[in-house]
């Protein structure tokens, strides 16, 4: 079988970054659930941050910029984690989906995650992170994961609710990545009608 | 191969200055750089076609017949006539007699338009852009070659016994061009008539245009108009130029720097790296245009954008100067590496000349065994 890949998006800011280290982990607990020889790819937005914008201004995507699409592109799955601000994703991930082809991600295996100082926020995913994924036309799995600042320590046991809420959200991505075929190269000249149906299927 | 220039006929402050041009400067700019065109040896200028400030030409066909009237040489074009939003009733009767009065010295690009509010302003959707483009075209295309249109179609009214005046110079339809930078469906129907297709790959990277030509080359092989390297290819190109290469660079960059386009964003190194932009010295400009041939195989026609993004009148027309030297230098190297038996750009002379040569052909093959 061919080994299935995972690509990781963090709009984590800061270095380090809980964003970050969130993604990892949701990588781990899906990776560790497929096949061995399961490729995670990580992709970290701060580091094209001004590619992003260049391609939101110019309309196409600077080399590097092109190469973090296409490995979203291919991927089996994706992992997308954002830091929450003023109770949303921020402009940074918000962005980077912006530069996507329209339905380029659609029928994309997705797993969404955030973090944020507290869980007042959490709701966020699902007012505002799942939404934009509906519109991209993902198939987004049922666990969304939150991590506050908090849930960080496991003093107060949260932090072990952290891990279980991660170990399924993993495993739900891992069955439904397992349950479809493998990311197929979309060629867009493939579909291309002939003319003589161009000029007739109106 | 054909070179020359296309102007999109925007009114841009001069960041220089802060000077803003008024639209009777720009547009009698745009006179003025089409009559240095001629001047300095070039084959086409093109005039864009837009209906929202900040541009100036609404009516392409008015700019061009003036232009014809001061010109001799000069083939007038667009880039690009909206076959989206003008009834193809009009575009026939526009063209044939700008044709006329051009002694033929037309063709034209047609193009779709991707400001969403211009559509509705003439009565259509955006969304219905390709469809628009593939039954107004099919219909120009008859009214140029029908002498009596009957023709029911989705988008205008019904046409009975239609007959399109003036009829096309010398029976001969001018020339088209289609115009597209991301739309393969384009590309199928430049090369479903045989038509040329213009990629006009100046903002964005080559690879992506690549695709785009060669899957027109195919195309236009599959229909039977001749061999994928014999179908007609425009490139776009956008340059500015100084002796001193470095020179260039301080000049143009205010000017990039504050492009409508894309100004504010990628540096002018990066994007001189990632797209066909050249900022440099007359010989750069001639190497890297050299290189859009390795990319997109023997081409037939090189416009360049020269006057945009608030440069004011007098630099576009030293810039032409310059462009003036650099041309015959790419026109030897270019026409020298074409093989004789992919076409050169196309004109109204060698359209006359093809379509005699296939009436002879067609009396020939009708005409009975014994007359052969």
């Amino acid at each position: 079988m061919t080994p299935r890949t995972i690509a990781v998006v963090s709009a984590g800011l800061s270095q380090p970054s809980s964003t970050r280290l969130l993604a990892g982990k949701l990588a781990a607990a899906t990776a560790g659930q497929l096949p061995a020889g399961t490729q995670v790819i990580t992709v970290e937005l701060r580091d094209l941050a001004h590619d992003i914008v260049n391609a939101l201004l110019t309309g196409f995507p600077s080399p590097a910029l092109r190469e973090a699409i296409d490995q979203v592109l291919r991927a089996d799955g994706l992992i997308a984690v954002t830091p929450l601000y003023s109770g949303s994703y921020n402009g940074l991930f918000k962005s980077f989906f912006d530069v996507f082809d329209p339905g380029a991600l659609a029928g994309q295996s997705v797993l969404i995650a955030a973090t944020g100082g507290t869980a007042r926020h959490s709701l966020a995913l699902e007012h505002a992170i799942r939404p934009l994924f509906t519109y991209l036309r993902t198939v987004t799995v049922p666990t969304a994961v939150f991590a506050a600042t908090e849930d960080w320590g496991a003093a107060d046991g949260s932090g072990e609710a952290l891990t279980a809420r991660i170990a399924r959200a993993g495993a739900e991505l891992a069955s439904l990545i397992e349950h479809r075929e493998p990311a197929a190269e979309t060629d867009p000249y493939a579909s291309v009608p002939a003319f003589e149906q161009l000029l007739h299927d109106r | 191969m054909q070179f020359g220039i296309f102007t999109v006929g925007d009114v841009t402050t001069d960041p220089t200055t802060g000077r803003t041009p008024t639209e009777h400067e720009r547009i009698k700019s745009m006179v003025a750089i089409a009559r240095k065109a001629e001047d300095v040896g070039l084959d086409v200028f093109a005039t864009g076609e837009h209906h929202n400030p900040p541009f100036v030409p609404s009516s392409p066909t008015t700019m061009l017949g003036y232009v014809a009237a001061q010109t001799e040489n000069l083939i007038l074009s667009t880039a690009t006539t909206l076959i989206t939003t003008n009834d193809p009733v009009k575009i026939a009767e526009d063209f044939a007699m700008l044709q006329h009065l051009a002694d033929g010295r037309v063709d034209l690009m047609l193009g779709r338009g991707n400001t969403g509010p211009v559509y509705p302003w003439f009565g259509k959707d955006i969304r219905q852009g390709i469809e628009l483009a593939i039954e107004n075209y099919h219909l120009l295309h008859r009214l140029w070659r029908e002498d009596v249109v009957d023709w029911d179609g989705q988008f205008r009214t019904p046409l009975q016994g239609f007959t399109a005046t003036p009829r096309p110079l010398d029976g001969v339809p001018p020339f088209v061009w289609h115009g597209s930078i991301r739309s393969p469906e384009i590309a199928e129907q430049a090369a479903y008539y045989g038509d040329g297709f213009f990629a006009n790959h100046i903002f964005w990277p080559t690879d992506h245009f690549v695709r785009l030509v060669n899957f027109y080359r195919e195309r236009f092989a599959h229909y039977g108009h001749g061999a994928p390297e014999q179908a007609i290819v425009g490139l776009g190109g956008q340059v500015y130029m100084h002796r001193n290469s470095q020179q260039a660079v301080t000049e143009f960059r205010p000017y990039f720097d504050n492009a409508p386009v894309y100004g504010h964003g990628p540096s002018l190194e990066d994007f001189t790296e990632q797209t066909p932009l050249t900022v440099g010295s007359p010989q750069e400009v001639i190497d890297k245009t050299l290189t859009f041939r390795e990319h997109f195989g023997d081409y037939q026609r090189q416009l360049f954008l020269m006057d945009h993004a608030g440069l004011p009148l007098k630099t576009v027309l030293e810039q032409l100067d310059l462009l003036g030297e650099v041309v015959p230098v790419l026109r030897r190297e270019l026409d020298a590496k074409r093989p004789a038996s992919v076409p050169d750009g196309p004109t109204h002379e060698a359209l006359v000349a093809a379509s005699v040569a296939e009436a002879v052909r067609t009396e020939d093959s009708t005409a009975p065994a014994s007359r052969r």
